[in-house]
């Protein structure tokens, strides 16, 4: 399972990212995580408002920080 | 890709790479939680939210007879003192404010649960200039925006075929007309003043947006903006139901109230500070509306000031109260808010320095020319209590 967190470094990001790190860990759930920071990728995927968050290529959300809980939810899904 | 294009995107990651600290993301007006569904029946909300209102509107009618109980009464204070004065201010302008805030933060994050930046996109595609102006300046102010997002809508939108002048009057008035702002106004001003600042704050983005369509500058953005491919717009929010409205209100109540009371608080005391101790019409002779300088001077102060443009309010408040001119104070506020360095340097990201500048200057033309136009109308605002 791989997650992709889009956007170019700005505080939120960074919290999206840490959230995802941290629902990773607490579900236990073998998954990859990536950053994605250059905006030509980012745009690939079709988002307007970062951060955005990807799981398996679909993006999930995109202009919200997704809370630990959030994450493990759709980690769930996946 | 050719090879110039590549030199070119390369060059922009690297820049992108370099500033990621410097990217402030202003989003004072916009939620960044995510909405999860609970388990709570539609009716069950509204009987609360209906109940909140009615405390609410009994709470905000009692706030002046509470203040000064709790400033003459409770605390004893000489009325008429400097201290007094100030003191009084503050009791009974904080709870009000963050009452005004709390309503509105609440409604208008309901009304921009219709409004997402990809339908914005969808709507303004391929539109002509002229209405399409309006259009995106009215949507500035509903559309959820935070400016970090500002390069991935810009390219969005101009993939999307959104005119260059179209986009530039979405990107001046949604942080400029920010109902935050706007109800901060409305609570320490006056109703008057909260309508001038909107029109007038949507006829800038309209005006500047059309001229600078005008002018044909789509050679000033940068060559990559043009190059890069999107993938296919995603709108992952889907149809919300009411009861997920609400809870996406909440969510903007928590968050962004949660974040700005305590520089409305800090604003209110300085703005306290000032209404009680800097005497009446002390500010006529710099800022009144004969000193025809003070405009162009108020506005170019305010450039390198991006503060929170909450906590500027209550200070714009208690100088209109001693003798600046309406024109005066609303330049400096426009100035504060839609002149911003950092806005400035994520705009770079996508525009040349030629449209920036031109940019920038069309903007800071438009708020002299908005204050004075108010100055020379000579309007009597009187602060409201």
């Amino acid at each position: 399972m791989k997650i992709q967190i889009l956007g170019t470094g700005c505080p939120k990001c960074q919290k999206l990212a840490a959230n995802a790190k941290k629902a990773v860990e607490v579900s236990g759930v073998g998954a990859e995580i990536e950053k994605v920071e250059k905006l030509p990728e980012i745009m690939e995927f079709g988002v307007m408002s970062t951060p955005a968050l990807a799981v398996n290529g679909e993006v999930k959300a995109a202009g919200k920080v997704l809370s630990v809980d959030q994450i493990e939810d759709l980690l769930k899904e996946a | 890709m050719s090879e110039t294009a590549t030199e070119a995107v390369e060059g922009v990651e690297s820049g992108v790479h370099e500033a990621p600290t410097l990217i402030s993301c202003e989003c004072e007006d916009v939620a960044e939680q995510a909405v999860s569904p609970d388990g709570i029946a539609l009716w069950k909300k509204l009987v609360l939210i209906a109940g909140a209102v009615a405390a609410w509107v009994i709470l905000y009618r009692m706030l002046t007879p509470i203040s000064e109980w709790m400033a003459y009464g409770l605390i004893g204070l000489t009325e008429g003192s400097h201290l007094a004065e100030a003191i009084w201010f503050f009791i009974y302008e904080v709870p009000k404010v963050l009452m005004l805030l709390a309503a509105v933060v609440f409604g208008v994050g309901i009304v921009r649960t219709f409004f997402t930046p990809e339908r914005t996109r969808a709507m303004l595609a391929g539109r002509a200039q002229g209405i399409a102006n309006g259009l995106a300046a009215i949507l500035g102010v509903v559309t959820p925006f935070c400016s970090c997002s500002a390069v991935p809508l810009f390219i969005g939108f101009v993939e999307a075929g959104v005119p260059l002048g179209v986009t530039l009057s979405f990107l001046i008035s949604a942080p400029m007309v920010n109902e935050v702002a706007l109800v901060l106004l409305f609570g320490l001003v006056g109703w008057q003043v909260a309508v001038i600042y909107l029109v007038s704050g949507l006829a800038l983005a309209i005006a500047a947006g059309w001229l600078i369509g005008r002018l044909g500058m789509e050679s000033e953005v940068e060559d990559w903006v043009y190059q890069v491919e999107m993938g296919e717009q995603q709108d992952t929010r889907g149809t919300l139901t009411w009861s997920e409205r609400i809870n996406q209100g909440m969510v903007a109540l928590r968050d962004i109230f949660g974040r700005v009371w305590l520089y409305v608080v800090i604003g209110i005391a300085v703005g306290a500070g000032i209404h009680g101790y800097v005497p009446e019409a002390a500010m006529a002779r710099i800022m009144g509306a004969d000193a025809w300088w003070s405009v162009p001077a108020a506005v170019l102060i305010a450039v390198p000031m991006y503060s929170n443009a909450v906590g500027v309010i209550p200070v714009v408040e208690a100088l209109l109260g001693k003798g600046a001119a309406l024109g005066t104070v609303l330049g400096f506020m426009m100035s504060v808010i839609a002149l911003s360095l950092p806005e400035g340097i994520i705009l770079r990201k996508v525009l040349k320095p030629k449209l920036i500048a031109v940019f920038f200057g069309t903007v800071a033309v438009g708020i002299v020319a908005t204050g004075f136009l108010f100055n020379a109308l000579n309007l009597a605002v009187s602060v409201a209590p």
